[in-house]
């Protein structure tokens, strides 16, 4: 049964498809084919929500299938929760002509 | 795949086979639910406009009513509004389908007597309409329309997909598909574009999302604060890119035909439609509804309950907390699928099943639970 599951190879996050715990490596399922990737879950996930999967800098562009989601707010590690505290739009009022 | 349904004077093709007592303002809701009370089997659609009403906006209200009354799940239409003028135009818009249609005025008579007169007419159209019997028809005779709702990245990952698949081959079976959520394609509208099959097409389609997004910054206003909703971001969706990005994969993957502007009629045999549309769950299926929409596809994350007066609403979640929690809301509960247990193709025939059972006069979940949403759109305020 998967945990985790990223949409393209280059993606900067993966989805949790249940919840997960810290403190475990998670194998990384990807939808485009090709073997797993890993990653070290350093904080609780829900169900459906993102986790890094490689460390990203402040003001980074962040990547899900392949597609630019939006810029990180600040440093992100490898393995903790990506969401509307640390990553926002591209659209509006913040990095719009980036 | 053995489909039946009703085939309406004009050669559309419907898989309900409802009677509408439609009030063309909201002054006309009370004689309309009164016709209901009275004949019941008949469906009332009651809804708060239609007065004082201008322009385009008025224009699109009344493609929206005749709209209802014309698409092909209803056999005929029972038409109520307070004065003469604007009550005939609705009928008689209807009435070039070919279906009967009855309209009655309130003033110069009252609620009581509208409401003997109308009854008289919807008792005899029932007795019509329950005489009628399905008849074999194909996917290519049918116009559908998709949405998600409550989205998660449980919809990108796996629901809209499977339905993206679901879609293509709909597609290639010659059917008409409509999507829309005009707001909800920022962040992948290029993607969209990229699939337009021409460029008159792709100009109409970049003209309407910039049209969209102009709108909103005339008002001094972005979406950041409305999209992605509470409920999706609850769901694990941070960006209003993610939550499109996840939401096109439910097109699938042939080309965009046609860009229709908002309740815009279109026929089967279209294949893959944009709509200009809101991403609200009820408006967005009540103005595909008035396009011709005989049957929505609907994946959730979240758990949206949605449905709609004339037209299945088939629920899909890949979500195993809302499958478990919110069942009875689910016609397609595709949870293995989010785990890799099954892989699309799989949950490609789950959906194609049940698509087939519904055609053919199986309740949906929304159906079973009376979900009736009618909610009109409106471009700008009332005089």
């Amino acid at each position: 049964m998967r945990k985790l599951v990223a949409h393209k190879r280059e993606d900067h996050v993966a989805v949790a498809v249940t919840d997960l715990a810290p403190g475990e490596e998670v194998e990384v399922a990807v939808l485009e084919g090709g073997s797993p990737l890993r990653v070290f879950i350093c904080e609780p996930i829900p169900l459906g929500h993102k986790v890094a999967l490689r460390d990203i800098g402040e003001g980074d562009i962040v990547r899900e299938y392949g597609e630019a989601i939006g810029r990180a707010t600040r440093p992100i590690p490898a393995g903790a929760h990506v969401h509307t505290h640390n990553l926002r739009s591209l659209r509006w009022d913040f990095g719009r002509k980036a | 795949m053995r489909l039946t349904g009703y085939r309406r004077p004009d050669g559309r093709v419907g898989v309900r086979n409802h009677v509408v007592v439609l009030p063309v303002d909201d002054l006309s809701n009370r004689a309309a639910e009164g016709v209901a009370a009275l004949i019941p089997g008949v469906i009332p659609l009651p809804h708060p406009y239609g007065r004082l009403q201008f322009g385009e906006d008025l224009e699109l209200t009344f493609r929206t009513l005749a709209g209802h009354g014309a698409n092909p799940n209803v056999f005929g239409a029972v038409v109520i509004g307070i004065e003469p003028r604007w009550t005939e135009r609705v009928a008689q818009d209807i009435a070039r389908t070919g279906k009967p249609v009855e309209a009655f005025a309130i003033e110069g008579y009252g609620d009581l007597k509208t409401v003997e007169r109308a009854a008289r007419a919807a008792y005899h159209l029932l007795k019509e309409a329950s005489g009628l019997e399905r008849e074999p028809v194909a996917v290519r005779d049918l116009v559908l329309s998709i949405k998600c709702g409550e989205s998660d990245p449980t919809l990108g990952l796996a629901g809209n997909p499977a339905l993206g698949r679901v879609v293509d081959w709909l597609v290639d079976e010659g059917a008409t598909v409509i999507f829309g959520e005009t707001s909800e394609l920022t962040g992948a509208e290029h993607l969209i574009a990229a699939r337009c099959a021409n460029p008159e097409v792709r100009e109409a389609f970049l003209r309407t999302y910039r049209t969209y997004v102009g709108m909103i910054e005339s008002k001094g206003a972005d979406l950041l604060g409305s999209q992605p909703t509470e409920g999706n971001i609850r769901g694990g969706l941070t960006t209003i890119e993610e939550k499109a990005l996840g939401n096109v994969q439910k097109t699938g993957t042939r080309p965009v035909q046609k860009v229709l502007r908002p309740a815009e009629s279109v026929g089967p045999g279209e294949g893959l439609v944009f709509m200009d549309s809101s991403s609200a769950a009820a408006e967005m299926i009540t103005l595909a509804a008035a396009g011709g929409s005989v049957l929505h596809f609907f994946t959730t994350g979240q758990g949206n309950v949605v449905g709609h007066p004339l037209v299945p609403v088939i629920k899909i979640s890949p979500n195993p907390k809302t499958c478990a929690t919110m069942s009875e809301h689910i016609d397609v509960p595709l949870p293995d699928l989010l785990v890799g247990e099954i892989g699309l193709e799989e949950a490609k025939a789950r959906i194609l099943e049940v698509f087939e059972r519904v055609v053919r006069g199986r309740l949906t979940a929304a159906e079973l639970l009376g979900h009736r949403e009618f909610v009109l759109t409106r471009l700008y305020p009332s005089a």
